[in-house]
């Protein structure tokens, strides 16, 4: 049975606010702007990036391409990162754009800021996700045609919604309870749905590269790419492997020094080498729909994310902060787009990144250590002060234009 | 005549307002050529032209800094270049010892000591000097304790150091009524001596102008908003789960009221936490610790002001109000309601009357304008010499034969 790794890497920085007071609301607008050497600072933190992740990887990933004419991967980009990376490092945009000038990478479909709009307001939800498709097809000259909601946040009126857009295909988790008995390792189709697709991401294969990787308590540690394709090539029962991951596995969260790029570089030469079994692949997430039929409906009811051991949206609207923030938030939705000023508009949109409401999480124990890294705040409540204090300046500028608040 | 004053903080390193209290009541005996030496447990420069300030330090050590608060943990460096770090329990009985050495070889009328952290080095420096001992009790363990039994280890010092007092000073008739009760301390052996407020603090913050900091609260009041402020530490016994609590009913009849919670204190986290699971987190909003024209301009900014504390000795927040320009709502359970008259009241627990009279107050102007306008009178009449007059009486009681 011919068998393909799929291969898909999210990148994102979000517009992280700075320590915004109740006495800045008001008198200054520019929540994003922290002095430099802040914890806060989107540019030391997306130049630092740049240079630890996205340049040596794209690097990486420009000579496997050209080593391997085989070698196949997605990649989703948030327009807030591809912003930052405009303003702030156009030498990494340039090396993604160098990926895709090869052919052989495909750009997934998501709303522009990483926001969870689908949940909260879906014209404006619409709205994001034309946003991204345009700078994509500015940036790339590719329009996406499978999509990934925010956080793979997913359920079935997200597929209808996708299908009924025209996507082809839709990501999301490969979680156990949604599986049942089944294996993500195959392309399934939601219920209720006519044409889409979905994909769903082996967690277990991927964390090992995501989370375990540089672990040396794992007992599987160290993993090589020799090691990972011989799992794969065992698993008789499969036709994708779905390796769903942040990109900033790659030299950010996985260091350089855990040997993940010696792991990135070997793993199509071992996965696509002739002594290993037949018909091994990489492809696309595009590719990997038009080759297969669906093995099967996949139905689910309820939000299911890539977070976290309860795979829900608890990590960023598990608490009250959260979901009192996010509503105040998207409550203002009508006024704002309703003045037509782009500013105003644009700083509303930034708030709604996901990530924001991530640095509010209180679950603190297992999942808390993860959180902690993450963010660039003292504690969750110092995250929700400063970003209802934006909240407070941003019903001050619709004051100011004399709309009723 | 000669006093030694023992205390644990002055400002500006003060955490509250027992160095304020401290500082203003010896400014105002000062003026009856009262001797004063205030003894501190940390080395720090005061600009005090009106008394000496000396650091009783432990034996060998010749630096002790404070870690940020007067009420955190010290560090003590000695000579032969050892530090050490001690929290507050050991640091009074450090201060006792040290106390009693310094009193060793001077010479005073009457030890006068404020609160429980300097009792044990009130009562050394009685045994070495054989002189009166007064104890100024600003607040017992309860009030600490928001209402509970509170440390033991405590209230037996508290209990002992009554008991061995030749005199006690309470703060309000309440705090008064709370040493009877909690240490069976007989009537005639406690005064009352009201705190009182230094009007010139004021003034000079009035004259920094009218521009308010909170440009988005300023905003929001041409909008029609109200802001009801509560400023002090956030702490159990000042009753803000409470005020939280009456302030959700206050949304739900007046959306537009924004709660303005000025100060820091080891509820911070929960309030803000609980102001989010009772749905108004957008109405309430927190500011920090601030000081200066900030900490002045969240008194003006107020329509009202909510002291909703459970257990409060005496209270200055609400006189600071109504000298920045803001009617008041207090609890019945503090000290200040015995001598302030024209301001709401409320018992702690009543959430539904808190909640009841905040309403009206921010739905009525005249309200509003005839509370503040009477309080202004009151405070008026109150003068930090007037409790200075009741304490220099009380010095005279215990100093027979020795004249000012």
């Amino acid at each position: 049975m011919s068998k393909a790794i799929v291969l898909y890497l999210h990148v994102h920085q979000p517009y992280r606010v700075r320590h915004y007071t109740i006495f800045d609301a008001g008198a200054k607008h520019d929540y994003f702007d922290a002095p430099a050497g802040d914890r806060t600072n989107n540019e030391d933190i997306v130049k630092k990036v740049a240079a630890k992740s996205y340049l040596p990887t794209n690097k990486k990933l420009l000579e496997l391409l050209q080593q391997h004419p085989e070698f196949k991967l997605s990649l989703s980009i948030t327009g807030t990162v591809l912003e930052q990376l405009e303003a702030w490092a156009p030498e990494a945009l340039q090396s993604f754009q160098a990926l895709t000038e090869t052919g052989r990478v495909e750009i997934v479909a998501e709303t522009y800021h990483h926001s969870l709009a689908f949940f909260y307001d879906r014209e404006e939800f619409e709205h994001q996700v034309q946003m991204h498709r345009e700078k994509i097809e500015e940036l790339f000259g590719q329009t996406p045609k499978v999509f990934r909601n925010t956080e793979l946040a997913y359920n079935n009126d997200l597929a209808y919604w996708a299908d009924q857009a025209g996507y082809k295909g839709i990501l999301a988790e490969g979680w156990d309870k949604v599986l049942g008995w089944r294996s993500p390792n195959f392309v399934y189709q939601p219920t209720y749905t006519e044409n889409i697709r979905l994909l769903l991401k082996n967690y277990k294969l991927s964390d090992d590269i995501a989370f375990r990787f540089g672990n040396q308590a794992w007992s599987e540690w160290p993993l090589t790419a020799d090691k990972f394709t011989h799992w794969l090539n065992e698993t008789g029962d499969a036709t994708n492997f779905n390796l769903f991951m942040d990109y900033e596995t790659f030299g950010e969260h996985q260091w350089h020094e855990t040997g993940i790029f010696e792991f990135l570089q070997h793993l199509p030469w071992e996965w696509l080498k002739k002594d290993s079994k037949d018909g091994n692949s990489f492809m696309t997430v595009s590719e990997v729909i038009d080759a297969h039929e669906p093995k099967d409906h996949v139905d689910v009811p309820q939000t299911i994310t890539w977070a976290d051991s309860e795979r829900d949206l608890s990590a960023w609207l598990g608490n009250s902060m959260q979901t009192q923030a996010i509503t105040a938030l998207y409550e203002l939705g009508n006024a704002i787009t309703a003045t037509g000023e782009w500013d105003l508009i644009e700083d509303w949109r930034r708030l709604q990144t996901s990530d924001h409401f991530y640095y509010m999480c209180t679950k603190y124990f297992t999942d808390g250590d993860v959180h902690a890294y993450f963010s660039p705040y003292e504690n969750p409540y110092e995250a929700f002060i400063v970003f209802m204090n934006a909240y407070h300046d941003l019903k001050f500028r619709l004051a100011e234009k004399g709309v009723p608040v | 005549m000669k006093i030694l004053m023992l205390g644990w903080e002055l400002p500006p390193h003060n955490s509250g307002g027992l160095g304020v209290a401290c500082y203003q009541l010896c400014k105002s005996l000062a003026k009856k050529n009262i001797d004063i030496e205030f003894v501190l447990p940390y080395s720090e420069t005061h600009d005090t032209p009106f008394m000496t300030v000396t650091a009783a330090h432990p034996q060998g050590a010749h630096i002790v800094l404070a870690d940020s608060g007067a009420y955190d943990s010290y560090k003590y460096v000695y000579e032969d270049g050892r530090e050490e770090w001690m929290d507050i329990y050991g640091q009074q009985q450090v201060f006792e010892h040290a106390v009693g050495r310094l009193a060793e070889s001077r010479e005073y009328d009457v030890v006068h000591a404020h609160d429980w952290l300097t009792f044990r080095a009130g009562l050394r420096a009685k045994q070495v000097r054989n002189v009166p001992l007064i104890l100024h009790v600003h607040s017992v363990e309860r009030d600490r304790a928001g209402g509970q039994d509170g440390n033991p280890l405590v209230r037996e010092i508290e209990e002992t150091a009554m008991l061995l007092a030749d005199r006690i000073l309470a703060v309000s008739q309440l705090t008064k009524d709370a040493i009877m009760r909690d240490y069976a301390i007989p009537d005639d052996k406690i005064e009352v001596v009201h705190n009182s407020i230094d009007h010139a603090v004021i003034e000079d913050l009035l004259a920094l102008g009218n521009d308010n900091a909170y440009k988005y609260l300023t905003a929001m009041k041409q909008q029609g908003y109200h802001v009801i402020a509560n400023i002090g530490r956030l702490t159990v016994q000042k009753g803000l789960f409470n005020f939280l609590q009456a302030a959700k009913e206050v949304v739900y009849r007046a959306p537009k009221t924004i709660f303005l919670i000025s100060g820091s204190g080891e509820q911070y986290y929960e309030l803000i936490t609980l102001s989010a699971d009772l749905g108004i987190a957008k109405n309430v909003i927190f500011t920090g610790f601030q000081r200066g024209k900030n900490w002045r301009d969240a008194y003006q900014i107020a329509d009202l002001f909510v002291m909703p504390s459970v257990s409060e000795p005496f209270g200055i927040t609400p006189l600071e109000a109504i000298g920045f320009g803001t009617p008041t709502l207090i609890s019945k359970q503090s000290g200040v309601a015995e001598i302030l008259q024209h301001t709401l009241k409320v018992d702690f627990w009543d959430i539904h009357e808190m909640a009841n009279q905040m309403t009206s107050a921010i739905q009525n102007d005249g309200l509003r304008e005839t509370l503040l306008e009477n309080a202004r009178g009151e405070l008026r009449t109150m003068s930090w010499d007037t409790a200075a007059d009741k304490v220099h009486t009380v010095y005279h009681q215990h100093v027979a034969g020795v004249t000012a």
